[in-house]
């Protein structure tokens, strides 16, 4: 589509919706790394010095960066290599190896790992890849193998690094840090989690050997930066084709954004998560209705994308239970009323179904007893109830003790949005008296 | 009734003979050779002088090679002790050292031992049997022979270099007959002691023309050994009386101290005196003058001129490497003179025909090897002629000791002449004398057999690794093929050989560990440190090796002598080194070594070998034997094959083992339930002969009563030693040293770091990590604004404040209004409750309530639970599985105080 024939060239308005879709996507789904990372300058220099300092000088270092989720520190980190692999002697020294608690679970998937990634394995063939603990022996040899002037630096980059501290004996980490502390190759090892109390996972000999180096990625945006971010975000910059169309796009989100309405909205979800992630899954709901026939965000689109994501789940599910379901939920609601709370068995919302069918005298509701076996049983692996002790399955089902997992709130309001509820339940439900 | 073990077979020694001599001062007899019965067995072994024999070591498979210089007993011959020459395989050499020799070496090759940490008196009846050892020459290839019994000789190995030996004919190598003296030497006075004499410590005698031929004669048979550099030929009488003390002095001190057996102390304090006295390179040098002199009296110039011209290259420094080979050749010589012993008449016959042929046929052999190449086109006049007197010895006395000599036997031809003439040999010789080693083999049948066999296969299966490994490095050569194809050639290796190998197996390569990783070199050279900053940082990086180590003065000189008293009296021991991380112990022990090592290079010391493993650095506890092991010997083995391998190395007496130093890193992650790797560690250096020094680190100061059962808390003994946290002076001065001169910090900065390290932990690694941070905000600043651009209070603050503060406060501040309420529910919620834990659902509660206070919209269930989860990611809650949904329960992983400040101070 190089439609640049140009600058004021119009296309067609489905062309140019298309256009902007595919824009506003890749910036909204992280696929591109911002220009100059924001709010977190002086963290992007003190990591660029060091990792630089590695690259270029050969001194070993080891740094933590740590912040809540989607606080932007896998985007801080990859800011920084970027502008770190401008320089060319970073460039053509650096190694890097990208390791991610996640992936590797154990030390000897992380030692594969490294091994491949530095691309040892080619040194002895498929032989390395033996046992543990030759594997192990043999990174090690390795790396005590180069020292400061002469190796390349290798930068090791360790993704969700409180779970390498789960590994026995931390036996990964303390080898890796040992080698920073030690005249060996040098390497920087950068690791990235959410735990502020990483610290306090790492065994002392572990700790000792790490430099205490820690960039606290906690961003406290005010809400009328949280505003401007989203106005940025929904912009469109001056190269896009069409012109006339970006203009029309870029005043309708200005009014957007000064609209009372979506202000309220947007405050409401800047209070829940300051995390910027989640206003983009916000505003991708709002661009994905976006279509040719509607070529703008209006307020109400942003309502509805902004209830959707404030949907709650459980509730949601309560909708699409049969009469019977939702009767069993009531008696079971109405159990931990009285119970304040305790464990109930089938036997017991039986019990309490019967007297509300006993109260109504009419038989619609009248089942047998293994069709409310059933009914239980699918509510059971829908996750709305779980039961007590799930090893203990010597105790027959009808009296199995079981939790119900929904809040009072929760079953409320799905009754009063079930379709067609029949008004002698829901006043079963209201009552206070089971 | 009957046992059946499987212990080794006894032996039973007897002198053969009268003794030759007897010292009335020391009261010891000497022999001429000794008998070897196995009982049971009607046959005997004899055990002579000069002879190649194998010692009974740690590795049975690999007993120990040397050759025998004097025996002797005391009176009443309850003990018997040998004076032996060492000879050392290649496993007993260290690794790291066989990368000096530059090439794969022969699995059947031994060097000659010039080192003078191992003891060479033996006791007799560690002997097992004789062997037979060639000498090569340095440039001739290791014949293919099968005979695996053989063992070849190129070069010396004085434990630090390889010196080429010089290719020296027969009678130095001369295996299985007893060498006798050479014809043209007159017979020694009968009165005279026989002490096998490697060399006469005389005066270097490289000036004289011409030999002094009664000091010649003495040297010759052996009177003189351990000469004062001072004795002059004329009073040898009394030097050979003086000396003849010293030796046994000299040997009854190392008896003591080393083995503490037998003979009382004379004079324990002599042993260090004797040892400056007697410079192992003078003796080297007159030794080989010796020899010279010798040939020159045996009217063998041209040998002399020919072997000088053969050696071009290697000239004067090579002189003292060659002399061991003549030492070899001169103690049988000597030995050999002892007359009028009826046994010894058939030898001396045999032998002096041998004498006759043996310098000859070996340059017979030599010259046949290698006219057709053409390499020794330098020769003398008088060659050709010694050549052919050769033959014709070679003709009379059909039993030459050709076997030796095959050092230049390039041709299959020539090695062919060798085998058949020491097949020959052997045979004439089990028809007349039965004593004689030809047929040794058959008579230990029972127990040699097994040991024959198991040895054999052993130097099977290694010769085969080398062998495959020699021909890669050629294939490497040549196609410059990557280690990848090693597996490759090694098959196709495998296949033409005839011989069994069952212990090769195709699933156990070497390739991994002769592969040698290593992280790409970079392409650009490391920039250096530009500034004053810089250069301090780079200081201060712990990872740089400081001069010296300040403040552990005390620690240092208590390790250092520990390990140096056990190096020096041959001994082991235990030591338990404990304190807390970043105090030093690893570092302090590694300059130890250091120092240790350096003494023994300047010989103050006997040589060691240093190991060291690290708990951390292992995957299993188990894996210590096997690291040990690679360590020592550089095998590969599993856990259990190397702890046994272990076991019997330090469990087997071995004379000429060096003391190794064993450092154990983070001893307590060797703990297992049975604790076996620690028992086993701690119990290795109790044992008579392991002389090995096990120092261990470890964290906490109660760790042998805390984790260790009694049985391993009572080897490890109670020499222990801990190390104390820095004090804020001690870092301080650290800090001061590692700067040395670079003035970068403010004086009172430093002094507050410090302060606040040895106040939080005194842990060195912290208080330099303190710094260096210091150095890069120093750096920051002073590109702001122009300061003094020394590293100020400031600087120093703001990174101890980085390092030490917790960012709960913070994390807290900057949380989400939905956040922050959610915790003051929590809150809430723990003062209703009483407790400190709360379901999800009762906070909920709590949560809405104050939502609407707040007069925000109530937020759903699954907001809620989102916002607990957030909460529960950075651990500022303690929640359990999400899985549990609403039942789930709460817990504040901060103080509630800390809480309510962050939430009131906004």
């Amino acid at each position: 589509m190089s439609k640049r024939k140009s600058k004021d060239a119009h296309l067609p308005v489905g062309e140019c919706i298309t256009q902007l879709q595919e824009i506003l996507r890749k910036r909204l789904c992280h696929q591109q790394l911002p220009d100059r990372p924001e709010g977190v300058e002086a963290q992007h220099k003190h990591l660029l010095e060091l990792l630089k300092r590695t690259a270029v000088h050969g001194e070993s270092n080891s740094v933590l960066i740590v912040g809540p989720r989607g606080a932007g520190k896998t985007m801080l980190l990859k800011c920084v290599l970027r502008d770190l692999l401008e320089e060319t002697e970073a460039q053509t020294n650096l190694l890097q190896v990208h390791l991610n608690g996640l992936l590797q679970t154990n030390d000897r998937i992380a030692l594969q790992e490294i091994t491949r990634q530095l691309h040892l394995e080619n040194v002895v063939g498929d032989k390395v890849f033996g046992s543990f603990a030759e594997n192990l022996a043999f990174l090690l040899e390795a790396l005590k193998k180069g020292d400061r002037s002469s190796s390349r630096p290798v930068l090791f980059v360790l993704d969700e690094f409180d779970l390498f501290a789960h590994h026995k004996n931390q036996t990964l980490l303390y080898n890796l840090l040992d080698v920073s502390q030690s005249a060996q190759a040098p390497i920087a090892v950068v690791g990235t989690t959410c735990r502020l109390d990483v610290l306090e996972l790492l065994e002392k000999r572990v700790k000792s050997r790490f430099s205490h180096r820690q960039i606290h990625l906690l961003n406290n945006p005010t809400f009328t930066q949280y505003l401007e971010r989203v106005q940025t975000q929904l912009s469109l910059s001056d190269d896009f084709p069409d012109n006339k169309f970006s203009r029309d796009w870029n005043a309708s989100i200005e009014t957007l954004c000064e609209d009372k309405s979506v202000a309220e909205v947007l405050q409401r979800h800047f209070n829940s998560s300051k995390d910027f992630r989640s206003m983009h899954m916000l505003l991708m709901l709002c661009l994905s209705r976006v279509s040719a026939a509607k070529p703008a965000i209006r307020p109400a689109d942003l309502l509805e994308a902004s209830k959707m994501c404030f949907a709650d789940a459980k509730a949601n599910m309560l909708h699409g239970l049969s009469i019977l379901e939702l009767c069993l939920i009531i008696a079971m609601k109405h159990l931990n009323d009285v119970y304040e709370g305790e464990p109930f068995n089938l036997q017991m919302v039986h019990n309490e179904f019967k007297k509300f069918l006993q109260r109504k005298s009419n038989s619609m509701y009248n089942f047998e007893q293994p069709v409310i076996m059933k009914a239980f049983e699918h509510l059971q692996q829908l996750e709305m109830i779980r039961p007590v002790d799930s090893s203990v399955v010597k105790t027959q089902r009808e009296y199995r003790l079981m939790r119900l997992m929904l809040d009072h709130s929760q079953v409320m309001e799905a009754l009063q949005k079930y379709p067609q509820c029949p008004t002698d339940v829901k006043q079963w439900a209201m009552s206070a008296f089971g | 009734m009957k046992y059946f073990t499987r212990l080794r077979v006894r032996r039973v020694y007897k002198w053969r003979g009268a003794p030759l001599s007897f010292n009335r001062k020391l009261k010891t007899c000497e022999y001429g050779s000794l008998d070897i019965s196995v009982e049971g067995l009607p046959r005997i072994t004899v055990i002579k002088t000069g002879e190649h024999i194998l010692i009974e070591g740690d590795d049975e498979d690999n007993p120990y090679v040397a050759k025998v210089i004097r025996l002797f007993g005391d009176e009443n011959g309850k003990q018997k002790k040998a004076v032996v020459q060492w000879f050392v395989r290649v496993s007993e050499v260290p690794l790291s050292k066989l990368k000096l020799l530059g090439r794969e070496p022969h699995p059947q090759e031994i060097f000659y031992y010039q080192g003078r940490s191992c003891d060479d008196e033996v006791d007799a009846e560690s002997i097992l049997r004789t062997v037979e050892v060639k000498h090569l020459d340095g440039a001739a290839p290791f014949p293919d022979s099968d005979d695996r019994g053989t063992l070849y000789v190129k070069l010396s190995w004085d434990s630090k270099t390889f010196k080429a030996v010089e290719s020296e004919p027969a009678p130095a190598s001369s295996c299985s007959p007893p060498p006798c003296p050479k014809p043209s030497l007159p017979p020694s006075p009968p009165c005279s002691p026989p002490a096998a004499a490697p060399a006469s410590r005389g005066p270097a005698r490289r000036a004289l023309p011409t030999p002094d031929l009664a000091v010649m004669r003495r040297a010759a048979t052996g009177e003189v050994r351990y000469c004062r550099a001072t004795m002059s030929a004329g009073n040898a009488a009394t030097a050979e009386a003086e000396s003849m003390h010293s030796v046994t002095k000299r040997s009854a001190s190392k008896c003591l101290s080393a083995k503490r057996r037998g003979i009382s102390a004379r004079t324990p304090g002599i042993r260090k005196k004797l040892e400056l006295s007697s410079p192992e390179k003078k003796s080297m040098i007159s030794e080989d003058l010796m020899s010279q002199l010798l040939d020159e009296e045996l009217k063998s110039e041209v040998m002399l001129a020919q072997r000088l011209s053969l050696s071009p290259p290697q000239a004067v420094p090579l002189k003292h490497s060659l002399t061991p080979l003549r030492k070899n050749h001169r103690a049988p010589t000597a030995q050999g003179s002892f007359p009028l012993k009826p046994s010894a008449v058939v030898l001396n016959k045999m032998s002096l025909s041998e004498m006759n042929g043996s310098p000859s046929s070996a340059r017979l052999d030599s010259t046949r090897a290698t006219t057709p190449s053409q390499k020794w086109e330098p020769k003398t006049l008088k060659e050709p002629a010694l050549g052919m007197l050769a033959e014709a010895d070679n003709e009379t006395s059909p039993m030459l000791p050709v076997i030796a000599t095959p050092r230049s036997s390039k041709r299959k031809s020539a090695q062919l002449v060798s085998s058949r003439i020491r097949k020959q040999l052997n045979l004439l010789e089990n028809q007349q004398d039965l004593n004689s080693d030809g047929e040794e083999e058959d008579e230990f049948v029972l127990s040699k057999k097994e040991l024959q066999s198991s040895s054999d296969d052993d130097d099977e299966e290694e010769e085969a690794g080398l062998d495959s490994d020699e021909e890669v490095v050629v294939k490497k050569g040549r196609n410059a093929a990557a280690a990848t194809s090693k597996q490759r050639t090694r098959s196709l290796t495998r296949t033409p050989r005839k011989t069994p190998k069952k212990k090769i197996t195709p699933g156990t390569p070497r390739t991994p560990c002769r592969a040698t990783p290593s992280i790409p070199s970079r392409s650009r050279p490391a920039r250096l440190p530009a500034n004053v900053l810089e250069e301090a940082r780079t200081r201060l990086h712990v990872s740089s090796v400081p001069e010296s180590l300040p403040c552990r003065e005390q620690e240092f000189q208590d390790i250092y002598s520990f390990v140096e008293s056990k190096i020096v009296d041959g001994t082991g021991g235990c030591m338990y080194i404990s304190g807390v991380p970043g105090t030093g112990k690893t570092a302090t022990v590694h300059e130890v070594m250091r120092c240790l090592q350096h003494a023994a290079d300047v010989d103050e010391i006997p040589p060691f070998h240093f190991i060291e493993i690290n708990g951390m650095k292992m995957t299993d506890p188990h894996q210590a034997y096997v690291q040990v092991l690679q360590k020592l010997t550089g095998q590969k083995s599993t856990a259990d094959h190397a702890a046994a391998l272990l076991e019997k190395r330090f469990s087997n007496p071995a004379p000429r083992k060096e003391t190794t130093v064993l450092l154990v890193d983070e001893l307590d992650l060797l703990w297992t339930r049975k604790q076996n790797v620690m028992y086993n560690l701690f119990d290795w250096p109790t044992r008579r002969h392991a002389r090995l020094v096990v120092l261990t680190i470890a964290n906490t100061m109660d760790l042998p009563e805390r984790i260790m059962i009694n049985r391993v808390a009572s080897r490890l003994g109670l020499t222990r030693m801990s190390f104390q946290p820095y004090s804020f002076k001690q870092l301080q001065q650290i800090i001061m040293s590692r700067l040395n001169k670079v003035k970068a910090f403010e004086e009172d900065a430093l002094q507050l770091v410090s302060r606040k390290v040895a106040a939080l932990s005194g842990d060195a690694r912290r208080c330099l990590d303190i710094c260096r941070r210091a150095t890069e905000i120093c750096e920051h600043s002073s590109a702001d604004s122009h300061s003094t651009g020394l590293v100020g209070m400031s600087h120093v603050m703001e990174a101890l404040n980085e390092m030490f503060s917790s960012a709960y406060i913070t994390a807290i501040k900057c949380a989400s209004v939905q956040e922050q309420l959610f915790l003051r529910a929590v809150i809430a919620e723990f003062r209703r409750l009483g407790l400190e834990e709360a379901t999800f659902q009762q906070v909920f509660v709590q949560h809405q309530a104050l939502c609407r206070v707040e007069g925000l919209q109530p937020a759903s269930v699954s907001e809620g639970l989102a916002v607990c989860q957030r909460l529960g990611a950075c651990r500022l809650l303690l929640l359990e599985p999400s899985r549990l949904g609403v039942l789930q329960r709460v817990r504040l992983n901060v103080s509630q105080d800390d809480v309510l400040y962050a939430l009131k101070a906004d």
